[in-house]
This record gives C-alpha cells, structure tokens and sequence, in this order.
C-alpha cells in the first residue's frame, strides 16, 4: 500500500492558476508588424515635441521610448528623465490608456489603434528618484496626552518631524530612533497647525487659545512669547517662501476663524499686516511664490491677496458651499525651497536663494510661463481647478466625490490631483485639465487626508478606519495597506525625501512607517 | 375686564388729556414708593396674590440683571467647542457622534482572559422544560404519546429557516413569540440602538434552548452593529458583536440587550 497524497488545498490551487496566468501573459511581441508612427506630446502643455516619427512596433517600448525622447528633447547623457506615457482616445469620453511596457500590447492588440495609424502619445516627465513604499510600522511612540492633531515633516530630512496634540503641546520627533526629542510647551489650548519654516530653522504652532507661537526647530526653545492678536482659533498657518524672503526676516501667515488672516514679522513679533474681508471662517491658508496669498473661507470664497501690500487681488466665487482646503500645484516647490533628494544644501545664502528661486521656476513654469494652478476642494461635494493668474473662471469643475471633500493636494510633479473625502474613497484628477483619473476604493470610513511621495508615483491616505493605505498612481491600485493605529487617523505626511510616513490620530501616539 | 380697545379708540376719537404724558411719568416715577406700600400694607388673599407677582417679577429682574453682567464681561479664553480633541478640518461641523456613528472608540477591550468571558449577568435562574415546553396533545396520533411542543417563550428564528412537515415536527416556536430585532444599549456610550438579531449563541439554561433560539434573561446573542460604523484596529468594519439579554422578554414584549465590549 502506497501512501496517498491529498488532493492540493486550495491555496496551493489558486498559486497554480495565478502562476499558470501570470507565464501565459508573457508574450514576446510579433516581429512582422514593420513600424508604427508615433507624436510625443507634452501632458503639461499639450504641445507636439515635432513631426511624428516611426518607430519599428517590435521595438516600442517604454525604454526605447524613453531613450527616442530624450533625444528628441535634446537632453544630455547626464540628465535623462524617465518618462510616463499615455494614450488620450479621439473621443472625449474614452478612458485615457496608460503604456504599461509597450505600444503593441497596450494600444494595437487590444484594437484601439492600428499600425496604419499615427499614435499620439502623452508624455509626463517622472523623478530621476523612486521612493519605495513604506510597508511597515518603523516606530510607534507614546508621549502625547492626547489625540493627535496635526502633523509635519522637516523639510530637511526625514529624520525630525513634529507634531501637534490636544494636550496643548507640540512634540518634535527623532524619526531615526524612534524617541522624542524636545516638547514644545507653551499653548494653553489644543495645537491645531504645526509648519516648519522652508529653512527648516523654525517651527510654528498655532493653537486654539488664539495664540501662534514660534519655535528653535533645533534647540526645541520658545522664539518669545505668544503671537497674539487672533480672536479666534488659529487654523492654518503658511511660512513666507525661501526665494521671497527678505533675508532674514520670514514673514508667516496664519488663517483664524475670526475670518482673519494675520501676516507676522517673526523677527520682531509683530503682525506686519491684516488681510481683512472674508466673511466666514477661513480655513486654509496658502502663500505662493509669485507673492501672491491664497485664503479659502467658510464664505464660499477663495481670496487672493498681494503679499507686498495686503490687497485683495481676486475673489474666485463658484463654490456653493464652504471651502475646505486649498492646493497649489507648487505647494512641494516652495515647501522643500532648497532642500532636494540628493541632499546637498547649497552653502551661501545666495545660493540657497537662487536654488529655492530656480526650484521653484522649475516647478511652475509651464510654456515658458510661471504659472501657480490651484485647486480648492469644498462641502458642495466639487472641487475646482484654477489658473488665478489668468482668469478669475475655474479651469474645470471635479465632480465625482458624494460627500463633503476634505483635503486635496497636488503631486510634486503637478501632474495630479489627489483628494480625500468624506464618502470613503480617494480620488485621483489629472492635474492639467482637471480629468477624472481613477477612484481608490478601499477605506471603510472617512478619509480625512491624503500626501503624495515625493516622486509622485504613490499617495498615502489616513482615515476614521483606523488605517493609512498607500495607493499606486499608475495603477490606481492599493499598494500597501497599513493597519496599527488604534483610533481614527487624523493627520498624515509624507516626509520630502521620501524615507519615511509620519502618522499621528486620536489614539495619541504617534506612528513611523518605513519601507 | 375691558372690552375691546375701548380707550385706544376713545383716544383716537378725541386725542388725549393734554397732562397725559405728564401724569404717565410721574406714575412711572412713583412705582417703587407703590410696590413699597402695597407689599407692606396688603392683608389676606391680596397680599398673598401680591406677593406672587412680585416674586415672579423679581425672578425676571434678575435674570435681565445677569444676562446684563454677561453681556459685559469680556471673557478671557474661548471655551474648546468639544471634550475630544478635534483636527481644524473637524471642528465647526455639527458632529456625526449621534447614536448611529459611533466613534470606533468602542473597541473589543476584553483582551485579558478574564475579561472575556465576563458578561453583565453572570447569574441567571433556570429555566425548566416544563415551564418551557406545553405539550401538544391535538390530534389522535399526538395525543397518543403527547411527543410534540411548543415553546412558551420568545425565541429568535433565522430567516432562512422553513418548517418541517407537521409530522416531523417536534418543537412549534409560536409566530406572535418571535423577535428580530433588539434593543441595544453600549455600557460605555450609554446610548441605545435597535439592532437586528443575526443568532443566538448561548442561552444558559440548556444547550437546547440555544438550539432552538429561545430569548430570556442573560441570553447571549449577536446583533449586527454594522450601521454602528465601528472598524477594528486593521480597519474593516465590524459585523456581528455579542450583547446579552437583559430584560424578561416575555414579559416586556421587547428584546433588550446590552453590548459585550
């Protein structure tokens, strides 16, 4: 008698199949095609690089493609940039298809073109960089009293980063070790916005006993008393950009309810000017580079201020509820300043200036123009895409999300638009013309927020269900989910290098993701 | 009583005396010296009646006085709008903390073993076949040997279940004693929700009450708390949780249960 093997589990099973699928797809692409012609178009711009070119289907690729645009936009050996490319239908209504590994099994297999054709392909430019996904829960540290509210990475490093709690303190962190490094004492009220200033030398707080405070992102001491001056809780705060700066003297502005927004010497202490004229709460301040002030409000309204005198530049009504958040497409730009994924901090004061300043054009120049997109996200359950600088009418209208929108955010690169909302899911816009790009399902509560790595090609959620997910943008997929938080998640970031995922909620202790 | 406005329309018709203003002023004026004599002087029912009114003008007074000071006083700090430590995008919102979504601070807590098999009511009498089951003796086979029975409690009956033919049949669970829903009470929250009843998972009295789904006191049964909007810690919503009977069904003509946390 021989013994009887068992039948194979289920498990084994399901392995066998998605193993037998998984050999079946890898297919070589067929040699007789000849060649097929392709335009490369830019996605920021939509203008053609030049004449189409032909380009033999056996050899269509991603690399090769790569490679053929490089050179067509005359870039050097040493500053080649890895390309995405994607295929826009003739018709509006078409889904937009995205070249996974080549021409032939993305476009002209499934039929939508053929090798007659002239393929018209959209190229957005990627980071040199990749930042991996965090997968894992690096540090968990107690220390606050209470739930946590609002968190920030240095813009330096991922190795500090700070936190704001309900215990009426802010803590700094020692991301690296896991461990606390200074409490920042002071406020008599929950801390509601914590920033650091582009340097990464300051932090501010602002709380809800009306006061900001100023602090040694370093030493981890008061900078003088409190900023006082609000009637109201303080809900946002927005450092002065690098490249703008009076040297030496930063300027920060903070949004209140008291629908004010106060703009503050840091030197001296004192408010430098008011911006006065919303008529409701003001919820989210934003200060570009090009000297101009973003404020939403509770009043339907988004105001835009100049920098330099405090006047009212726009109004841009559409909104038919309170605004929420704000984005700008250079909000990245001008919060890393000079600070870049290589790491080397330019040794001057000039430089760091002229890095910060050329940065920042980098960012926003798009057709040889400087040009800050913003997008507003509001309880009308819309958001709205905006070009202030040319016109006060949105640029398109995002619909899509059934519940109130929370928070937006464009990705470093601007070639996205991420917004979290109430109705549990994430949803991902293309940053040129506002396009609904895909829905990231997933989240069984609210999404309270949401940050791009800093190469644009993941996004990580927080939410009430206690988790943070992290999304791949390309394929609009869950890449990593990560549970462990006890209670609801409020506040999550992104550090700008892109190591590490700081996460804090109201199970008051603060998490450390990592890959 | 006046009837109807007589002295408006008389005034209307023939203005006013011309020391009217005057005689109203100095009426005002002497107002206080009146209350005085009348609060010192009135006997009997009248004083009794007085003094009422004074008393409820008094309480307005003071009131008025207050709400005066109130207005005042300038206050030094803004009071936090709730207990719980919000984020700026949650305040201002009128909060979703209703009785249906719960925060997901109710957690299963029992991770000690002790914990988790405390329940509320650790002692319950029992209950006997004879006070449970009435035999059915209708019809001449049944009556024979009396094999068949009725339960004379509530029980909870799933919906999938269909009955088997009138022979086979060995217990009747009465239509008008049958529960599906339950209202639940979180111990920690201390709000009340009506749930639907998914099973009953222990009736303590007799492995075949359990069986046959019987509802009394110290039952334990899962309700489905998914509109509760809890989550567990890796982030799916949580389902079925278990609550014990608290009431006497059967005398209350209501489930009423009380969450196992």
């Amino acid at each position: 008698m021989s013994t009887l093997v068992p039948p194979p589990s289920k498990r084994q099973k399901l392995a066998a199949a998605e193993k037998a699928r998984e050999q079946q797809e890898i297919q070589s692409i067929p040699t007789d095609l000849g060649s097929v012609r392709v335009q490369f178009f830019d996605q920021a711009t939509g203008n053609a690089t030049g004449p189409a070119v032909s380009v033999p289907v056996a050899d269509a690729n991603i690399k090769n493609l790569e490679t053929l645009l490089n050179t067509l936009q005359g870039n050097e050996d040493d500053e080649r940039v890895p390309y995405r490319f994607t295929h826009h239908p003739d018709k509006p209504e078409g889904q937009t298809i995205d070249i996974l590994s080549d021409l032939y099994h993305s476009l002209l297999q499934p039929g939508v073109k053929t090798t007659e054709d002239t393929i018209s392909l959209f190229f957005t430019p990627q980071a040199v960089f990749r930042v991996k996904a965090v997968s894992r829960c690096a540090a968990s540290i107690a220390g606050h009293g209470e739930a946590i509210l609002a968190t920030s990475f240095s813009p330096v490093s991922s190795s500090t980063m700070v936190s704001g709690s309900g215990d009426s303190t802010a803590r700094v962190w020692d991301c690296d070790t896991g461990t606390p490094l200074h409490t920042l004492k002071g406020h008599t009220s929950w801390v509601l916005a914590v920033a650091y200033s582009p340097n990464g030398a300051m932090i501010a707080t602002g709380s809800m006993d009306n006061t900001v405070r100023l602090w040694d992102a370093k030493k981890g001491q008061a900078l003088g008393g409190p900023l006082k001056g609000h009637a109201k809780w303080i809900t946002s705060l927005a450092w002065e950009p690098y490249h703008v700066q009076e040297s030496g003297r930063p300027l920060l502005a903070s949004a209140s309810k008291d629908s004010t927004v106060r703009i503050w010497d840091v030197v001296s202490k004192r408010i430098d000017k008011v911006l006065t004229g919303h008529k409701g709460s003001v919820t989210c301040v934003r200060w570009g580079g090009t000297g101009k002030i973003y404020t939403a409000s509770h009043d339907k309204t988004i105001k835009i201020w100049n920098s330099k005198d405090g006047t009212l530049i726009q109004t841009l009504s559409a909104h038919a509820h309170r605004v929420n958040h704000l984005a700008l497409s250079t909000d990245f730009a001008l919060r890393v300043s000079y600070h870049d994924h290589t790491g080397k901090v330019p040794s001057t004061e000039a430089e760091k200036v002229a890095a910060a300043k050329k940065r920042f054009e980098e960012a926003a120049t798009v057709n040889n123009k400087i040009v800050e997109r913003l997008v507003s996200a509001s309880d009308d359950f819309t958001m709205y895409l905006w070009d202030p600088s040319n016109s006060t009418k949105p640029v398109a209208r995002l619909l899509g999300h059934q519940k109130e929108v929370n928070h937006v955010t464009f990705s470093p690169d601007m070639a996205y638009i991420a917004s979290a909302g109430f109705d549990n899911h994430v949803k991902l816009w293309n940053g040129r013309d506002g396009k609904f790009i895909t829905t990231f399902r997933g989240h069984v509560g609210a999404v309270y927020q949401c940050c791009f790595s800093a190469d644009s090609r993941l996004l990580v959620s927080s939410s009430k269900d206690t988790t943070l997910k992290v999304w791949d943008v390309r394929s609009g997929k869950l890449s990593v989910d990560l549970p462990g938080h006890q209670d609801e998640v409020f506040a999550v970031d992104w550090s700008p290098d892109g190591q590490k995922v700081g996460s804090g909620g109201k199970d008051k202790a603060i998490r450390i993701w990592r890959n | 009583m006046p009837q109807n406005e007589y002295i408006e329309r008389w005034q209307k018709q023939h203005g006013k005396r011309l020391d009217h203003d005057e005689r109203v002023r100095k009426r005002q004026a002497r107002e206080g010296h009146k209350a005085s004599y009348d609060a010192q002087n009135l006997t009997g029912l009248r004083a009794k009646l007085y003094q009422q009114k004074r008393h409820k003008e008094k309480i307005q007074m003071k009131k008025r006085i207050k709400a005066q000071e109130e207005k005042n006083v300038k206050s030094a700090a803004p009071d936090e709008p709730s207990k719980t430590p919000l984020p700026q995008y949650l305040l201002d919102r009128s909060q979703a903390t209703n009785a249906k979504a719960l925060s997901s601070a109710i957690k299963d807590k029992r991770s000690e073993k002790a914990a988790k098999f405390a329940v509320p009511l650790p002692k319950v009498k029992g209950i006997s076949e004879e006070e449970m089951f009435k035999v059915i003796n209708t019809g001449k086979k049944t009556h024979k040997k009396s094999w068949k029975r009725m339960i004379t409690k509530p029980t909870f009956v799933g919906n999938d279940f269909t009955r088997r033919p009138v022979k086979y049949e060995r217990f009747i669970r009465p239509m008008g004693l049958r529960y599906k829903k339950a209202n639940v009470t979180h111990p920690e929250l201390g709000v009340t929700v009506q749930l639907p009843i998914l099973s009953v998972k222990k009736n303590p009295s007799n492995p075949l009450y359990t069986q046959l789904g019987v509802l009394t006191k110290g039952t334990i049964i899962e309700v489905n708390v998914s509109e509760l909007g809890l989550v567990t810690t890796s982030g799916k919503v949580v389902w079925g949780k278990w609550a014990q009977i608290t009431n006497v069904p059967e005398n209350d003509g209501c489930v009423n249960a009380v969450l196992l946390v």
